[in-house]
């Protein structure tokens, strides 16, 4: 009887040896199992607890690293609120995160709304002129990669353009659309589309020839060529431009709602430097660091989706 | 006219081609004149640099020729076709799509009219003719560089074509590789008895494979030094012939040429 009980677990834990940080869960039934056949074995099956050992030890030592540099962060930032007046520490900010968190979506009225609340109203902003820079950037930049004549006439413009401080172009946009939501979404849309743009027409560009012989000799359509050839070979540039144009889009949104107010985590973190809630603002900054932390993951997980290889 | 028609199925007439290039005008095939058979296999040999592909991609459409006229059947070349297949060197399969979508891409826009049921036995015919059916639903980056060429050539042949280009198709393999795709490739030819143009730069594959081999002169100005007749009988055996007499004064004759009268000097 416990014989048997032994081999069914000995060939169990080989079939987990894959991938080390997908298998906590795993790792933990692993160790269940191994304590309950050892239990009925009355004695330590040997090759078990070697396993289990190996894999925690990855595990381990893949965490400690990251580990370390986040508490030195910690480390940091409470030495120096120590020595500054009015500089709140780690454990009175997780305090006022604890409070904050426990009701993200109240309103009363539009100057005091819940965290969750002026979050979305960020992230519906980014989504809004980070998608439009989308729509137009990437067939401009894939016309721009096609097309030497385009290419060389918009080489000027975008070398002229693409250095302008994002924050440059909210007062053109206040003048324009005569009202302060429109003119952040414009300021994200004005800093998001180069990176796309530019990741676009070099991807096109850089299309290896020997497919566009294939496709010469095969005689495709444009459209397949579009479709089967170009697309899928731009893909990985596009994706990277992508990547560049939500991190700017989201970086300039602090700084964009800051002056145009509204609900927003930028402007957030104005109002509670008015209120001077540093706790606040501090929260702030993090809660801006992990979303644009998400944001870059959410693109790497459907480029890496996307990816042939 | 039928039998001129056979007898000078692909047409190289006074062919120069010259590229611009940053040092000035580069002249890299000069006069060169040709007759290919129908049913013919031909290689072009020759020391790398020396325009070799550069005939193929003329034959092939892919470039035109800065003088001079190209006919295929009878008609002038001036655009890639149907009737004229391609085997890339580096295989150049498209890595986003599976083998059997490779394939498919080529017979898809040469049989138009045909439903897809048609298109797909086409597809699968092709593949099974290369010994790749159970390679169908793979893609490039997970088969051998073997593997790859046998796909690359049965996207070619699945065209139906007249004439067959090769672009050194056998270059990037080991040896055993090579031995085993050229065996393949003379029972394909056998079977399917469609004009081929092979370039290459080993002479074994040329003597071998080939009906006539062209040799050609070092650029720039390369041009047609020699052709020889490979009267050889097929079915060729590699292993019976490389006692045979005639095979290897060919062999030496293609050898005396490369490195007698043109060696390339040293780079």
């Amino acid at each position: 009887m416990s014989t048997i009980s032994i081999n069914k677990v000995q060939t169990k834990p080989i079939k987990h040896t894959k991938r080390l940080d997908k298998n906590l869960s795993n790792l933990i039934k692993t160790a269940t199992i191994a304590t309950e056949a050892a239990k009925a074995a009355n004695k330590p099956a040997p090759a078990i607890p070697s396993q289990f050992s190996m894999q925690s030890k990855a595990f381990f030592q893949w965490l400690i690293p990251p580990f370390l540099g986040v508490c030195l962060l910690f480390a940091i930032w409470a030495l120096i609120a120590q020595l500054t007046k009015g500089l709140p520490g780690p454990i009175s900010t997780l305090k006022e995160a604890v409070v904050l968190f426990s009701d993200p979506f109240y309103a009363n009225g539009p100057n005091d709304q819940g965290i969750g609340w002026n979050i979305l109203a960020s992230l519906k902003r980014v989504a809004l002129g980070f998608g439009l820079a989308a729509l137009i950037g990437i067939p401009l930049g894939f016309m721009i990669g096609r097309f030497e004549f385009l290419s060389r006439m918009t080489a000027p413009v975008i070398s002229l353009l693409r250095p302008v401080s994002p924050l440059a172009w909210l007062p053109i946009g206040l003048l324009v659309f005569k009202a302060a939501d429109p003119a952040s979404i414009w300021v994200i849309f004005i800093s998001a589309i180069w990176p796309m743009i530019i990741n676009t027409a070099v991807g096109v560009s850089k299309v290896p020839q020997d497919y566009m012989n294939v496709a010469k000799v095969l005689n495709l359509s444009e459209w397949k060529i579009v479709t089967k050839i170009l697309f899928p070979s731009v893909l990985p540039y596009m994706m990277t431009g992508v990547r560049l144009s939500i991190g700017v889009a989201w970086l300039v949104i602090v700084a964009a709602e800051m002056l145009t107010g509204g609900v927003g985590i930028g402007f957030w973190v104005w109002d509670e430097w008015n209120n001077l809630n540093v706790e606040h603002i501090i929260i702030a900054i993090f809660v801006v660091g992990i979303v644009g932390l998400l944001l870059e993951q959410v693109l790497i997980l459907i480029a890496k989706k996307f990816s042939y290889e | 006219m039928e039998k001129h028609q056979q007898e000078r199925y692909v047409q190289l007439e006074n062919v120069n081609m010259s590229f611009v290039t940053k040092k000035g005008i580069f002249n890299a095939l000069n006069n060169i004149n040709l007759d290919i058979k129908e049913g013919e296999f031909v290689s072009i040999i020759g020391h790398s640099g020396c325009g070799k592909s550069t005939v193929l991609n003329l034959i092939a459409g892919l470039l035109e020729p800065t003088s001079g006229h190209l006919f295929c059947a009878g008609r002038e070349i001036y655009k890639p076709g149907p009737e004229r297949a391609v085997v890339f060197q580096n295989h150049s399969l498209l890595p986003w799509l599976t083998c059997f979508e490779n394939v498919y891409l080529a017979v898809e826009r040469v049989f138009e009219s045909e439903t897809k049921a048609q298109l797909a036995a086409r597809t699968h015919a092709a593949l099974e003719l290369v010994g790749l059916t159970h390679a169908t639903d793979k893609r490039p980056n997970e088969i051998s560089g073997g593997m790859k060429q046998r796909v690359g050539i049965a996207r070619a042949l699945a065209m139906e074509p007249k004439v067959l280009l090769l672009d050194e198709p056998f270059g990037a393999l080991d040896a055993l590789t090579r031995a085993t795709l050229q065996d393949e490739l003379m029972k394909i030819m056998a079977k399917s008895g469609c004009t081929a143009v092979m370039v290459t730069h080993d002479v074994d594959e040329a003597v071998l494979l080939s009906d006539r081999i062209v040799m050609m002169t070092n650029g720039p100005s390369a041009e047609i030094g020699e052709i020889l007749e490979v009267n050889l009988a097929k079915p060729r055996n590699r292993l019976a012939l490389a006692e045979d007499k005639t095979y290897n004064h060919l062999r030496s004759e293609v050898l005396r040429f490369l490195y007698e009268r043109h060696a390339k000097k040293a780079a």
